[in-house]
């Protein structure tokens, strides 16, 4: 059975093809703007003294701080990993299988953390999780922090790109399974489970890479215990100014990402198989039992708390002024009153969001048809190089456009590396949103609008293209969550002055004093509304594409 | 296999930047009107009329691009030496000088108005110092109350029992401020004799100081006084915070909440370059002039909190009641903390954990 599909996959290649254009996309893309400043920056690095020195590396691999380092990144990022799939996995099927009022927020709300500033975030945690915070425990400056803030900006990782693939899966499956005797548990790990493992592979391997290369995080609420290979790659840049060293960690790095990909690429090539999809929603009720309610519930309660209490910490504290509760922070941030200038700060957060959502979608969506068609090798290799931006010390890649782009034109300080930076990284999230839709498109479908003579590329967009729209839009929301979100490798431009949300929210936390610091948590409130606001109409979209099927 | 693909992936890169090359720029002859291109930190500020002003005197129009933080930016300087992405940069600190001479990114240039700079800032004639900041303990003055303990002296009270749990610092690997601290202990302690700063952080420790990865986590997360929402009234922080809490109070007070240990202080001098190089050297040294001049040099300390160089800039009034400015912070010499920067944050890590 399996055998035949995958046969099927192949004899359907002239369909598939669809032109050569896709692979030229993606390889010129991640050439131009990944590899190409990355191979740059890490042999000008190690030739600073005018010749190609390698005994950085040595010298690295023998430190015993590395070890630690390399010991610590890989396990941390794998329970971070499990823990988030533990968590969000439940969330997960209550948006994919239920209906209920205020479901829409939800759905943009899980993923809403993902842009908070570690800063911002950290200090929220470092209350909660502080011997004066609700919960009564002391947890700062342990792993346990370190585990629960992870889980909390990668929830919604999990919860959307699982869920919008659970929601194409036709209950009538499980159903089945269930009128031919099989338990609630078994039904779902008989019958759900294994057509879910394409999703969660995808949502698994990006929340890896993204622990991986954890920095603020394990800086601030892991305390000096605990370092990533990211902070030392960081810490030999900035602090101890040794570029041969800190290029030298960011090629270990490199190597130990690539070594995690490849594992990923073999497991998921056994994976892959076609399921009957159906529209998005419409598998979705209401929950109409009373324990059906308890659960979906519970589950939503969970949420709340898990999600809620960092975000109702932040919101208190952006609400509490100097004479009770109030708008104050906000007023003086919109009256002029402020250190910064937040309007401006949205405006251009807002054109950055934009001019990197589009490349990242375009290049996302290509990468994903030339990965799904080129199903031996040179599609998994593909798979694997195109998500090691995810795993790049931020570092590396802000160094490497300014080594890469003085030459033949002098771009370096261009704003528009900025977009660029962001799409590079956002890029691997439409891949892994669409790639296991496409995957599971049935070649029965493609195959019979060609032969009732649609072309390749007609059947590529009158077929697949409204089957992937609704996972290219998760995609895209992820694309502008990343740049909301200011990812790291902007601080390593050199670039117009122009403040955004989160550098604005830096700068006023830089100051002390009562005002500046409520300041700084209304604009965070004000990032993360905005943030929703604009995944739910991201959203939207999705499901206005409902009557294409 | 691998190779190769990726092998063929850098030459369609380098094919396509050969393709741009069509469009490059010459650069200008220097006279006349300039655009200069003023690379600076990311916490750089200033009030929004202070460079325009500039533009109008001179006719040249400054281009103001930002970098990392100070190490960072040094670093981008290092890696872009052969081709300056700037003309001038501001915010590189005795901390990260040594390296930023030893890479020759700056040419020569000794302002006219340097006569007005005190003789202590000025540590090379490559560079212009510009502002000054001390970095010293801060103390929560009612927290300390409460617990009836007089304010701490010198760095040497701060391991005394009474002062137990009290502190908390920024750890030097990933924060200035912290650095900065660590190296007022190196010079305070000294590195050979009977009680060196090792033994001083040793002590520390064992009285229980709390250390923090940034100055955001220990001033808002751990400590008491002001803004601050944790329960240890000393921190490591800016003889610039009292004054700060004044001006961004809320609801406004009269008096601030918190106070400076004028003892153990370490002064982070910021400099301003000419990035060897550009091609506009004139204009670049009238920009540094400007940086001198009372426009700029007042404007300074209400937007970026430290202290102008210039010794006729007015303080602003907060900054003369709430503060004061330690009469002879020590601290080692640029070319010295660059040979010894890493070894010191090592010894530093294992003088606090073991």
């Amino acid at each position: 059975m399996r055998g035949r599909a995958r046969r099927a996959v192949k004899s359907g290649a002239p369909a598939a093809g669809a032109g050569r254009w896709p692979a030229a996309v993606p390889v010129v893309f991640f050439g131009l703007f990944f590899l190409y400043p990355l191979v740059r920056v890490v042999m000008r690095s190690l030739s600073l003294e005018g010749r190609l020195d390698l005994s950085p590396f040595l010298e690295i691999l023998t430190r015993g701080s590395l070890r630690r380092a390399a010991w610590f990144t890989v396990w941390q990022a794998a329970a971070s990993t499990l823990a988030a799939l533990v968590f969000a996995l439940p969330g997960a099927y209550v948006l994919a299988r239920y209906r209920f009022f205020g479901r829409n927020l939800v759905w943009a709300a899980s993923a809403a953390p993902f842009v908070l500033p570690t800063v911002v975030v950290g200090a929220a945690y470092l209350a909660l999780l502080g011997p004066g915070g609700p919960f009564g425990v002391d947890l700062r400056y342990t792993v346990w922090a370190i585990l629960i803030a992870h889980v909390f900006f990668n929830y919604g990782v999990v919860v959307r790109m699982v869920g919008s693939f659970w929601e194409l899966i036709d209950p009538k499956l499980e159903e089945a399974a269930r009128v031919l005797g099989a338990g609630r548990l078994r039904a779902f790990l008989a019958v759900t489970l294994p057509l879910l493992l394409p999703p969660i592979a995808a949502a698994s391997s990006i929340v890896f890479l993204f622990t991986f290369t954890s920095f603020g995080v394990v800086l601030i609420l892991g305390g000096f215990g605990y370092a990533t290979i990211e902070v030392a790659v960081w810490r030999e840049a900035t602090v101890n100014l040794d570029l041969a060293a800190s290029a030298a960690l960011a090629v270990v790095q490199l190597a130990g990402v690539g070594a995690a990909l490849w594992a990923y690429a073999r497991l998921q090539q056994r994976h892959a198989r076609r399921l009957p999809l159906r529209a998005a929603g419409r598998a979705a009720r209401r929950p109409d039992t009373l324990r059906k309610r308890l659960a979906v519930g519970a589950v939503l309660a969970s949420m709340a708390l898990y999600l809620g209490a960092p975000v109702a910490a932040l919101v208190w504290r952006s609400l509490s002024t100097g004479s009770g509760p109030g708008l104050g922070h906000y007023t003086a941030l919109v009256g002029g009153a402020s250190f910064v200038d937040p309007g401006g700060a949205v405006v251009n957060s807002l054109w950055f969001a934009a001019a990197a959502v589009v490349p990242a979608l375009l290049v996302g969506l290509a990468s994903a048809v030339v990965i799904v068609r080129r199903p031996g090798r040179i599609g998994a290799r593909l798979d694997t190089f195109l998500m090691l931006p995810l795993g790049t010390s931020a570092v590396t890649i802000g160094f490497g456009f300014l080594v890469a782009f003085g030459w033949p034109v002098d771009i370096r300080t261009s704003a528009w590396l900025i977009p660029l930076a962001h799409s590079v990284v956002a890029a691997p999230f439409v891949i892994r949103t669409v790639a296991p839709v496409l995957r599971s498109v049935s070649p029965r479908l493609k195959e019979a609008a060609a032969v009732l003579g649609a072309s390749p590329r007609r059947v590529f967009r009158e077929v697949e293209l409204p089957m992937v729209r609704r996972a290219a839009l998760v995609g895209a929301g992820f694309a502008a969550a990343v740049s909301l979100g200011e990812f790291g490798a902007t601080a390593f431009l050199v670039r117009p002055a122009r403040p955004t949300i989160p550098t604005a929210v830096f700068r006023l936390l830089g100051q002390p004093g009562a005002a500046t610091f409520g300041q700084a948590m209304a604009l965070s409130t004000v990032l993360l509304v905005l943030t929703t606001v604009i995944i739910m109409s991201i959203d939207r979209y999705r499901m206005d594409g409902l009557g294409e099927f | 296999m691998r190779r190769s693909r990726i092998a063929r992936l850098g030459t369609a890169a380098a094919a396509l930047a050969l393709a741009a090359a069509a469009c490059a720029d010459e650069a200008p002859q220097e006279d006349g009107p300039q655009t200069i291109r003023l690379v600076t930190h990311d916490s750089f500020n200033l009030s929004g009329d202070t460079l325009a002003q500039f533009e109008e005197q001179t006719g040249h129009t400054v281009e103001h691009l930002e970098a990392g933080d100070a190490g960072a930016m040094v670093n981008q300087a290092v890696l872009t030496k052969d081709n300056p992405i700037g003309d001038v940069m501001f915010g590189v600190d005795n901390t990260f000088l040594g390296r930023a001479l030893d890479e020759g990114l700056f040419e020569e240039y000794v302002s006219p108005y340097l006569a007005d700079v005190p003789d202590a800032l000025k540590l090379d004639t490559r560079v212009t110092p510009i502002d000054f900041g001390d970095v010293c303990l801060n103390y929560d003055i009612a927290g300390l109350a409460e617990r009836g303990l007089a304010p701490p002296a010198g760095l040497r009270d701060l391991t005394r029992p009474e002062y137990a749990g009290l502190l908390v610092v920024e750890h030097p690997g990933t924060s200035s401020p912290g650095l900065a601290f660590l190296l007022a202990t190196v010079a305070a302690f000294g590195e050979e004799g009977g009680y060196t700063w090792r033994d001083y952080w040793a002590g520390l420790a064992a009285n229980d100081v709390l250390v923090a990865a940034g100055w955001e986590d220990a001033y808002y997360g751990s400590f008491s006084g002001g803004s601050g929402g944790g329960d240890r009234p000393i921190v490591v922080s800016y003889a610039s915070s009292p004054p700060a809490e004044v001006i961004f109070a809320d609801p406004p007070v009269d008096e601030a909440p918190t106070a400076v240990v004028l003892d153990g202080c370490f002064r982070q001098i910021e400099f301003a370059g000419i990035l060897a190089g550009t091609p506009a050297p004139n204009a670049s040294r009238q920009l540094i002039d400007f940086m001198l001049g009372l426009v700029f040099q007042e404007d300074i300390p209400l937007n970026m909190f430290v202290f102008p160089a210039n010794e006729k800039a007015a303080l602003p009034d907060e900054f003369v009641r709430y503060t004061e400015i330690p009469d002879n912070p020590a601290g080692p010499a640029p070319e010295e903390i660059d040979a010894n920067r890493s070894r010191w944050i090592e010894e530093w890590t294992e003088a606090v954990t073991s």
